[in-house]
C-alpha cells in the first residue's frame, strides 16, 4: 500500500539547490531561445505541410533531393510513424498569400510522377503570411492573458504576496516548456500554445492547493516560523500532489504512446508540464513565501475563508 | 454533509441519468439509431474535420479590389462631371482610396453635383439615411475626393455578404456534403468541407471571380495576335483564356455582362460533339443581345470570362431568342464547372485563400482508433492506481471516473459542440485530472482519521473542508480553458471544450456521487477504506 501520508520532509532546507537549479534551467532556456530558438511549425512561421502514405518504403533522401529540384526553397522530409508515412513542409513562398495554395499542385504532381508507389495524402496544411502572423500573436497573447488572469484570481482569493510567488512559479515554468522546445528542436506549433496553457492552469491548480493549506495553517499555527509552517504545508499536501500527478501522467503517458503521431508534441509538452509544475509548486511557488512576507494576522471570519 | 434528503438523491440521479442518456447514441450506429423511440436523444458527437476527414478553408476577399473598383467608377463620375461644365483639369491622379486633380472655377454647384451622382451610382450600398458618401476637400485650385470611412466600410461588409452568398451557390452546386459557410470577422469567409479530403477542384472553382461579358472585337485595327501593338482608346489587349500569348484586341465597352444570365447548362455541341455550355439571358440580357447581334453580323463578338476571351465566334445572324452557347476547347468537366460559376453568379472581388487545412478520412479514423485506445489503457492505468492507494475509496473514485467520462460524452453530445483530435487529448487529460477532486478529499479524509476523528466524522470533514481547495484549484484550470477558447479555433478549440467540461462533471461527481456512494455505505466504512492501515 502505497503512503505518503504524514511525511516530514524538510523541502525548505534544499531551498538554495533548488534556487539554483531553477535558475540555471531558466538561463539555459533563454540561451537556448536566442541561441537555437523555436523551432516553429507551419502555424506561425507558414509554409506548407503534406502528410503522405505509401504502398511501398519510399528511400527519404532521393524523395527530399527531387523535391528540391523544385525551386520551391527549403523542402524537409521525414518519416513519420512509421517508414510508409512520410511528412514533407514546405516552407513559405515569397509573394503573399497568393502563391503559397501552388505549393500543394506542384509537390502533389511531382510525387505522382516521381514515386512509382500508391500514395494517399492523408493531411494538408497551407497556412499563409498573413495567418500564421496572426496565430503567433494571438497565441502569445493567450499567453500572456492566461497568466495575468491567474495572478488577478490568486490576489483576490489570497493576498498579494500568494499572487506574486504563484505567478512566479508559472513564469518559470512556462519558461522552462519554451526552452525545452528549444533545446530539443520539437516543432512549436499551435497545439503547444494549448498544451502550454493547460500547463498555467495545472501548474496553477498544484500551487494553490499547497497555499490553501499555508493559509490555513498560517491561521492554526499563528506563532510556528514560517520555514516550519512552509514545510508542513508542502507536507501536509505532498501525498495529493503526488497522486494527482501520477493519474495525471499515467494519462499523459498513455496518450504519448499510444494516441498516435499527430499529437505527440503536444503530449511530451504536457508531460513535461506536468513534471515542471509538480516540481515548481513544492520547491518555487511554497519557498518562495518565505521571502514575500506573508500576512500572519488572518482574519478567521473573513469572507474569504469559506472552509469554515 | 453525508445526509441526503430523497429529493437530493433523486435530482443527482436525475442529472446524471439524464447526461448519461445523451452519451448513449454514440454507442450505435446511425441505422439502429432510426429504431429508437422518439422521445430517446439521437444526438452523437460532432467529429472536426480531423476527426471525420475534410477540409477547412479560410479564404479573404480581396477588399482592396473592392475599393479600388469604386475609386474608378468616382473616377469616371467626376471627369463626366468637369467636362459637362467645361472646366479644365490638369494633374489627375487616381491613387488607392482617393481622386485628386486641379482645375479653376470649382465651386459648391459643381461639388453638389459630383456628389448627388455619386450617391445616385451608390444607391444599393448607402445606409439609409446617409448625405453623401464624399469628403471633398478644396485648397485653392486643387481638390480632393474621398470616400467616406463609412461608405468604405459598407462597400466591403456588402461585398463580403455576397461574396459569401456566392460561395454557398458555387458550393452547394457541386453538392458536398453539409457543408459550412461563415463569416469571420470583417472580410473572411471560413468554409468547411466535411468528407473532402481534395478540394484542388473547389478551390479552383472559388479562386475564379466568374466576370463574364461580351464585347466586341476591335476590327478597326489590323494586329498581330502575338506581337500586339498599342490598343486604341476604348480598346484594350486581352488575352485567349486558352493560349496566353494569343492577345485580342476588344472593345472595352460591355455590350451584356453576366448579372444578365438566368440559366447556364454544360452540354455538348450536336455537330462537333465538343462539350459546350449553353445559356439563357434574361428579359434585359436578351434584348441587349439581340439588339448587338443584329447589328453587328459578321463581327466576332468575344466572350470575355475574368479579363480572358474564352473564344470569338463570328456573328452569323441575330440572336434574338436570348440565349446562345458558349464552346471554347474545354472539356467536359470544364463545361460543367464554366457552367456552375455562371450559374452562381460573379463575385464582386477576388477570393483569396489564406489557410487549408485538409485531412484524409483514413488519418482521422486512425486518429480515433489511437485516441480511443490512448483513453482506454490510460483509463485502466488510472483505476489501477487509485485502487492501489485508496482501496475501497478509490473503487468509488473509479466508479464516479467512468460516469464522468460518460457524461463528459453526453454533455458533448447535448450541445452538440465539436470533437477533436486535441479534444480526446483534452478527454484522456480529464480522465487524469478527475480523480484530483476525489484525491484532495480523501486526504483530508486520511488526516482527520490521523488526527483522532472516528470515520464518519472524518468523511463529514474532509468534504466540507476540501470544498474551498477544490473550487480553487479547479477555477485556474478552468480560467486557462476559456482564455483557450476564445483564443484558439479549430481543433485547439476543440481541447478548451473537453477541458472545460471535464472541469464540470468531475468537480459535480465528486460532491454528489462520490458522496452518495460514500453516504450508502457510512456506517460500515473502516479506516482501511480509505488506504490507511489500522495502526496509523
Amino acid at each position: 500500500m502505497l503512503n505518503i501520508s504524514g511525511t516530514q520532509i524538510n523541502f525548505l532546507k534544499v531551498r538554495v539547490i533548488t534556487f539554483i537549479l531553477s535558475a540555471i534551467l531558466i538561463f539555459l532556456s533563454i540561451g537556448a531561445f536566442f541561441v537555437n530558438g523555436l523551432n516553429f511549425g507551419i502555424d506561425f512561421k507558414g509554409g506548407t505541410l503534406i502528410e503522405i502514405e505509401t504502398s511501398q518504403e519510399i528511400e527519404i533522401s532521393g524523395l527530399r533531393d527531387n523535391l528540391n529540384t523544385l525551386e520551391l526553397g527549403d523542402v524537409q522530409v521525414q518519416e513519420f510513424g512509421s517508414s510508409k508515412n512520410l511528412l514533407i513542409r514546405v516552407e513559405q513562398q515569397l509573394g503573399g498569400d497568393q502563391v503559397q495554395q501552388d505549393v500543394v499542385q506542384i509537390v502533389k504532381d511531382s510525387l505522382g510522377s516521381y514515386l512509382s508507389s500508391d500514395i494517399n495524402f492523408r493531411r494538408t496544411e497551407v497556412v499563409g503570411p498573413k495567418v500564421s502572423g496572426e496565430l503567433i500573436q494571438s497565441g502569445a497573447i493567450a499567453i500572456f492573458v492566461a497568466v495575468f488572469a491567474m495572478l488577478v484570481y490568486i490576489w483576490f482569493r489570497f493576498e498579494w504576496q500568494f499572487s506574486l510567488g504563484a505567478v512566479l512559479a508559472l513564469v518559470h515554468d512556462v519558461i522552462l516548456t519554451i526552452g525545452v522546445f528549444c533545446i530539443t528542436q520539437l516543432e512549436f506549433n499551435l497545439p503547444i500554445i494549448a498544451a502550454i496553457l493547460t500547463i498555467v492552469g495545472y501548474s496553477m491548480n498544484d500551487t494553490v492547493v499547497v497555499y490553501d493549506r499555508v493559509r490555513e495553517n498560517l491561521r492554526k499555527y499563528r506563532s510556528k516560523e514560517i520555514t516550519d509552517l512552509l514545510n508542513l504545508s508542502i507536507n501536509d499536501t505532498l501525498s495529493r500532489t503526488i497522486v494527482t500527478s501520477v493519474t495525471t501522467l499515467l494519462a499523459l503517458l498513455s496518450l504519448f504512446i499510444f494516441g498516435g503521431e499527430v499529437i505527440k508534441g503536444f503530449t511530451f509538452a504536457m508531460i513535461w508540464g506536468v513534471i515542471v509544475g509538480t516540481y515548481s509548486s513544492i520547491f518555487v511557488a511554497a519557498p518562495l513565501l518565505r521571502y514575500l512576507d506573508v500576512k500572519r494576522e488572518w482574519n478567521t471570519t473573513s469572507a474569504v475563508d469559506s472552509t469554515r | 454533509m453525508l445526509y441526503f434528503s430523497n429529493l437530493k438523491i433523486f435530482s443527482v440521479l436525475a442529472v446524471i441519468i439524464i447526461t448519461l442518456l445523451f452519451a448513449v447514441p454514440n454507442f450505435f450506429g446511425k441505422d439502429q439509431l432510426e429504431t429508437f423511440p422518439n422521445f430517446f436523444p439521437k444526438q452523437q458527437v460532432n467529429l472536426g474535420l480531423d476527426l471525420q476527414g475534410g477540409s477547412h478553408l479560410l479564404l479573404e476577399v480581396d477588399t482592396k479590389e473592392i475599393i479600388k473598383e469604386r475609386v474608378e467608377n468616382l473616377n469616371a463620375d467626376v471627369r463626366r462631371v468637369l467636362k459637362k461644365n467645361n472646366l479644365n483639369y490638369s494633374n489627375f491622379k487616381v491613387s488607392n482610396d482617393s481622386l485628386k486633380f486641379i482645375v479653376e472655377g470649382f465651386n459648391s454647384e459643381i461639388q453638389k453635383e459630383i456628389s448627388e451622382l455619386s450617391m445616385s451610382n451608390s444607391q444599393n450600398i448607402l445606409a439609409m439615411g446617409d448625405q453623401t458618401n464624399l469628403i471633398i476637400t478644396q485648397e485653392e485650385n486643387t481638390v480632393q475626393i474621398n470616400f467616406t470611412e463609412e461608405f468604405i466600410k459598407q462597400s466591403v461588409s456588402n461585398a463580403v455578404a455576397q461574396s459569401l452568398e456566392i460561395v454557398r451557390r458555387r458550393i452547394d452546386e457541386l453538392g458536398t456534403r453539409e457543408p459550412s459557410i461563415q463569416r469571420q470577422g470583417s472580410s473572411r469567409i471560413i468554409i468547411q468541407l466535411p468528407g473532402i479530403d481534395d478540394p484542388d477542384r473547389i478551390k479552383s472553382l472559388l479562386g475564379q471571380t466568374a466576370k463574364l461579358t461580351f464585347q466586341l472585337v476591335d476590327t478597326s485595327v489590323n494586329f498581330d495576335p502575338f506581337n500586339p501593338s498599342k490598343a486604341p482608346i476604348g480598346s484594350e489587349i486581352l488575352a485567349s483564356d486558352a493560349d496566353e500569348e494569343f492577345k485580342y484586341i476588344v472593345k472595352k465597352r460591355i455590350m451584356v455582362g453576366g448579372e444578365n444570365l438566368v440559366d447556364a447548362q454544360p452540354g455538348f455541341d450536336p455537330q462537333t460533339n465538343e462539350p459546350i455550355v449553353s445559356f439563357r439571358f434574361d428579359r434585359i440580357g436578351a434584348t441587349k443581345f439581340g439588339r448587338v447581334t443584329q447589328q453587328n453580323v459578321g463581327k466576332p463578338f468575344a466572350i470575355v470570362l475574368d479579363n480572358k476571351v474564352i473564344s470569338a465566334p463570328v456573328i452569323r445572324e441575330a440572336i434574338l431568342g436570348g440565349s446562345g452557347q458558349i464552346s471554347g476547347g474545354f472539356d467536359s468537366e470544364e463545361a460543367n464547372d464554366l457552367a456552375i460559376l455562371l450559374r452562381a453568379g460573379a463575385l464582386p472581388a477576388p477570393l483569396i485563400i489564406l489557410e487549408e487545412r485538409s485531412v484524409g478520412p483514413d488519418l482521422g479514423a486512425d486518429s480515433i482508433e489511437a485516441g480511443q485506445f490512448a483513453a482506454i489503457i490510460g483509463f485502466i492505468a488510472v483505476i489501477i492506481f487509485m485502487i492501489f492507494v485508496y482501496r475501497y475509496f478509490g473503487l468509488l473514485a473509479d466508479i464516479a471516473l467512468i460516469i464522468n467520462l460518460f457524461m463528459v460524452l453526453g454533455v458533448l453530445s447535448l450541445f452538440q459542440a465539436t470533437l477533436t483530435l486535441p479534444g480526446i487529448a483534452g478527454i484522456i487529460l480529464t480522465i487524469g485530472m478527475a480523480v484530483d477532486a476525489n484525491v484532495l478529499i480523501f486526504e483530508r479524509v486520511k488526516e482527520e482519521i490521523r488526527n483522532g476523528s472516528n470515520m464518519m466524522n472524518a468523511v463529514e470533514n474532509g468534504y466540507k473542508r476540501a470544498l474551498s481547495t477544490i473550487l480553487d484549484a479547479n477555477i485556474t484550470t478552468l480560467i486557462a480553458a476559456i482564455i483557450l477558447f476564445f483564443m484558439a479555433s479549430g481543433p485547439v478549440r476543440g481541447f478548451s471544450i473537453t477541458l472545460a467540461i471535464g472541469i464540470f462533471t468531475s468537480v459535480f461527481t465528486a460532491f454528489t456521487f462520490t458522496r452518495l456512494l460514500i453516504s450508502f455505505n457510512a456506517k460500515r466504512l473502516k479506516p482501511n477504506f480509505v488506504g490507511l492501515s489500522k495502526n496509523a
